[in-house]
This record gives C-alpha cells, structure tokens and sequence, in this order.
C-alpha cells in the first residue's frame, strides 16, 4: 500500500467521522429542542452537512467511478428533497398552530395580521380563543373558497 | 442530444419539447448515473425512459427561463458552501452544548423578485442553510415568512433579514435577466410593474 493510498484513506475516515457526528447531533436536537418547528431545523441541517461529507468520504475510499456517480445522485436529491419537506411539515404545524410562541422572540406572521386568532401551542382541534371572530374568518374563507 | 423526433407532423411538438428539453436531459443524465457506467445503449435507453416518463407524467414549462452568470454563479456557489459548512457546525454545537437554544424568530422579508424559478432557487438555499427555514411564500406580495433558530436580540433579526436579501441579490446576479437585476434596486413593497410580470 502506498503512502498515497493511506492518505486518501485517513481524509475518507476524516470525512466520514466528521458526517457522522453531525448526524449524531441532529438525533440529540430531535431530542433537546423544545417544539416541532426547532425541531425540523436539527432534523434536516446538521444531517444534510453530514450527509454531503459522508458522500465526500465514500467517494474517496470507494474509488470507483461508478459508486461515486451513485454518491452524486444521492447527495443531489438529498438536497433538492431536505428542504422541501422540511417546508411542509413546519408550515403544517404552525398553521395547526404546534408553535411555542413563549419561545419566540418574534412573530411577524402573528403582529401582520395573518394570524390572529390562536396564540399558543394549542392541540389542533382547541377551541379558538376568539370565538366570534373565528367563526367571521371561517365564514369568510367559506365565501372566498365558494367563489374561486 | 434528445432532438430526434422533433420533425414530427406539427410544430406544437417541437415547442413542447424545447420547453422540456431541461428536463429531458437532466432524466438522461439521472438514468446514466443510476447506472454508473457510460455506454451507447444506457444513452439511448435514458432518452427512451426521459420520454416516456415526460409524455405520461407531464410538467408545466417553467415560464420566462433562466440566464446563467459564470462569475455571479461562482460568487453563490462559494457563499453558499461557506453558508453551509459554518452554519451546520453553529447548529451543531448549539445542540450539543449544555445551555441548549436561546429564542427564534418568525420573521417575513419582503423580496424584491418576481420569478418562480429565482425563488424556488431562493426557497430552496435558505431551507438548506442551517438556522433558518422558509415556512411560507406569499407569492403575490412577494413576502417570504422564514423561522430562524438562535437569535437573542432585535439585532439579530434585522442581521438575519439582511442576509436574506443578501442571499437573494447572489441568486439574481447569477441567475437573473437584466430586468431582474435592475429589479434588486427597486424600494421593497413597490408593486412589479405588470409589463415585467413573469408568471401567467
């Protein structure tokens, strides 16, 4: 083996340990971060990162042109595929309102008016705390989706 | 590469295929890498199966279409790996450290561009980039509602809302038309002018 070889194979360990704990760190932010939306963010980044320097780290102790393709397909979704999901399941939640606002320093979304009526982190079938004007907004929505 | 059976009995054909062409070839070079090895036949196979898949699972055609930049697309390349490396380890270490995250944010950030594609592109990197996340598009006022992790102060905010549009003026100059770019001078929350509208 040559003092070459070696080398590529102590940058792919490097890289592949690397990938891994970032991995490691998205699974404890599932764990430790206090809501859904939080928790998307330490499901989706820190694993993208890892991901893309495992891929690094295969590709070069693989040394095969045909596993390195794959390694590129693989990275490429991952990165086209993360955020969107990431996208739907948070917007999801804060429109069924799975949102800690006491953690929120601010909520432009909530002070612009977009969303008035609910203001904690609420089961998704809780009473609206306005009833009245609740029932105006459904009333409305009802009219607009009619007439669209 | 795939401009075979264009000559077909109607031009509408060869209009459709010039508006699929992008993604024609990317199902070819997507069907190649699966296979990992390059021959003849796995070319001619992917441009049957970039066909077949196009003809039953038709997409609309991305309206207006893109310029592409080399020195603009460096200059977002670049930032954007920056981007990610520093924020996936602040991320990182703030999930691992004892005092655990501080407060986020709901911010929304008036945009300054009128394309789909610009701000699919935009969407698309912020999400990636650790600390940040875009939770809505509304797409007629251009206002992008993103969550960041991790601010402690207004500062922070207005720091993370300047690297939006940071973000955005990158993605123009390396994506955009002339109109576009000359868009990113335009005082935010000014209406587009309807002539410079992209979308149907």
């Amino acid at each position: 083996m040559s003092a070459l070889q070696t080398l590529g194979d102590v940058v792919a360990v490097a890289f592949l340990l690397l990938g891994a704990l970032l991995c490691l760190t998205a699974g404890i932010g599932l764990l430790r971060f206090p809501d859904v939306l939080t928790r998307m963010h330490a499901g989706t980044k820190p694993q993208v990162l890892g991901v893309l320097l495992i891929m690094v780290g295969g590709a070069i102790r693989l040394q095969g042109w045909s596993a390195t393709w794959m390694l590129l397909l693989v990275a490429v979704f991952q990165m086209l595929t993360a955020p969107v999901s990431a996208h739907m399941v948070s917007r999801v939640a804060y429109r069924r309102r799975h949102v800690r606002r006491d953690r929120l320093l601010v909520d432009e979304q909530h002070t612009a008016g977009q969303d008035r009526l609910y203001r904690g982190d609420e089961p998704a079938d809780a009473p609206p705390e306005e009833p009245a004007t609740a029932l105006a907004e459904r009333v409305r929505e009802n009219r607009e989706d009619g007439t669209r | 590469m795939t401009s075979d059976p264009a000559p077909g009995p109607g031009s509408r054909l060869a209009h459709q295929l010039r508006h699929q062409l992008p993604l024609l070839v990317w199902l070819v070079a997507v069907w190649n890498l699966l296979w990992g090895t390059w021959s003849w036949a796995n070319l001619l196979a992917g441009i049957v199966v970039a066909l077949v898949v196009t003809w039953l699972l038709p997409l609309p055609p991305v309206v207006g279409g893109a310029r592409l930049r080399p020195l603009g697309l460096l200059v977002f390349l670049g930032t954007f790996l920056a981007d990610l490396v520093y924020s996936g380890a602040e991320v990182a270490w703030q999930t691992v450290r004892p005092s655990g995250i501080d407060r986020s944010a709901i911010l929304r950030v008036q945009l300054r561009t009128d394309s789909d594609l610009l701000l699919t592109i935009l969407s698309e990197s912020v999400t990636l980039v650790p600390g940040s996340m875009v939770m809505d598009l509304d797409r007629e006022r251009g206002v992008l509602v993103l969550h960041v992790l991790h601010v402690r102060d207004d500062d922070d905010v207005e720091r993370q809302r300047a690297s939006v549009l940071a973000q955005e003026e990158r993605i123009v100059r390396a994506f955009g038309t002339d109109d576009e770019i000359a868009a990113l001078s335009r005082a935010p929350g000014e209406p587009f002018p309807a002539a410079e509208r992209r979308t149907p």
